[in-house]
């Protein structure tokens, strides 16, 4: 492995201006489950880690009035042994408890695992559905991206030169809402998924019909895929708004989903298998977000 | 002002309840250090990418996979590895119950199994079988077929 040097700022200013100096020969450290699998293999070299752990803000996870806010460098754990963010975002719980096993689920995050922008990862698709938003902080000042627009390719994001993830908050679900997360693998644990697919839905008040939706996908395309949103440009064509809760509907948007995925054939599945995946896991994940979604009326 | 290059980081850390202090170079993993700085060979290396857990210590009371993380990252935490386990009055019931449901043959697993199962135990002292193939997916035998690894762990629960 090419030597690096090690940094452990305090602050966010501290970290941005090491990250800065070197470019993109520096990134930061977070739970270090992907970055270090990537470095001892060689697929890229740095000559400065910036490990961002020692940073408040960055290890924090507020729950309140306004909703979740998880920090850049929080651990998967650090979500799901919190009962009260267990109750109120299911969805993000179904990916947290999943991503790897015991060992990573205690360093590794949501936020890292955005920036890795894996096409495979668990945890993205839940964040979209819940309609959350990445803060970032960088040389020119901070800024928030909704997390549809946050990845641009395999292992690519929008992050600056000098940028990092500071935080990622999720709005307060309002009553009527339900999220899920499932994925697809061969194994019962520790895998990579061959298609994932996490599914919001906003039920009116009798809990009979979409007000809106959002079905996200995972391991079927370059990026994760919002079913019906044209990247970077706002343009959102909801699946199910105004629909009634029903089986047509459910079937209706998993045929949507399918047709949205762009997968390929690799080693975890083929495209045909994939393509069948989302349509199924679309139309489970939406019955089980309905289900919590009416558990909230 | 540019970040100084730093070849050896100075770390203070605890380790099996000892305070300790060494030098690391900065991209060393834990396990490489725990291994060769610091002479603890317990704790093996399997994959060395995450997947097989037989460098599982403990962190701060979370048990983490060694290889990913760094030496330097040690700094100011608390480590446990499979060396703390026994005492001088004998064997921790994990081992002893390994011992008895023969839970091993090649032994290479075995110290992350250990350690991972005790920082199951530590906090839920009676879990149940599914809970612990589910705590224990991180950890790769292949000698075992797991059956008598999880029987170990119950038996030592039941202890």
């Amino acid at each position: 492995m090419h030597p690096f040097t090690y940094v452990a700022p305090s602050s966010v200013d501290e970290a941005i201006s090491v990250l800065n100096e070197h470019g993109d020969r520096a990134r930061p450290l977070a739970g270090g489950t992907d970055i270090l699998v990537q470095l001892r293999g060689g697929r890229y070299q740095l000559d400065a880690i910036v490990d961002v752990k020692n940073i408040p803000e960055l290890m924090r996870v507020t729950q309140d009035s306004n909703g979740l806010e998880i920090g850049g460098a929080a651990a998967c754990c650090q979500l799901y042994e919190d009962a009260g963010i267990c109750a109120e975002y299911p969805g993000i719980i179904d990916a947290a408890s999943m991503i790897g096993g015991i060992q990573i689920q205690s360093r590794a995050g949501l936020g890292g695992n955005l920036c890795n922008a894996a096409p495979s990862a668990d945890g993205i698709g839940p964040l979209i559905v819940y309609g959350a938003t990445a803060n970032v902080a960088g040389p020119n000042g901070s800024r928030s991206v909704a997390v549809e627009d946050f990845c641009t390719g395999p292992g690519s994001n929008i992050l600056g030169a000098g940028e990092f993830l500071v935080s990622i908050s999720v709005p307060k679900p309002a009553s009527g809402f339900g999220g899920a997360y499932e994925r697809f693998i061969p194994r019962n644990e520790m895998d990579i998924a061959v298609a994932g697919v996490a599914s919001g839905v906003q039920l009116d008040s009798s809990g009979q019909t979409f007000e809106s939706s959002r079905v996200a996908l995972a391991s079927v395309g370059p990026t994760p895929i919002l079913v019906g949103y044209e990247p970077g440009s706002g343009n959102y064509t909801d699946p199910l708004a105004g629909k009634p809760v029903n089986e047509e509907s459910i079937n209706h948007a998993g045929k949507l989903a399918r047709d949205s995925a762009s997968p390929i054939n690799d080693m975890r599945g083929t495209i045909e298998q994939r393509r069948h995946l989302v349509d199924v896991l679309t139309r489970r994940t939406l019955n089980k977000a309905v289900e919590r979604a009416r558990a909230t009326l | 002002m540019t970040t100084k290059q730093v070849r050896n980081l100075h770390v203070q850390t605890t380790i099996n309840g000892q305070e300790m202090e060494f030098l690391v170079p900065p991209y060393m993993s834990l396990l490489d250090t725990l291994r060769e700085v610091v002479g603890l060979t317990g704790t093996k290396e399997g994959c060395n990418d995450g997947n097989c857990g037989a460098c599982t210590v403990s962190m701060d009371g979370r048990i983490v996979d060694s290889c990913l993380v760094l030496g330097a990252e040690a700094e100011g935490k608390e480590i446990n590895t499979i060396e703390g386990m026994a005492t001088p009055e004998g064997l921790h019931p994990l081992q002893q119950a390994f011992l008895e449901e023969a839970a091993l043959q090649c032994g290479i697993c075995t110290p992350g199994f250990l350690v991972a199962a005790k920082g199951l135990l530590d906090n839920e002292p009676h879990p149940s079988e599914e809970r612990i193939r589910h705590w224990l997916a991180g950890n790769l035998c292949r000698c075992t077929g797991y059956d008598k690894i999880v029987r170990a762990v119950e038996k030592a629960s039941e202890a």
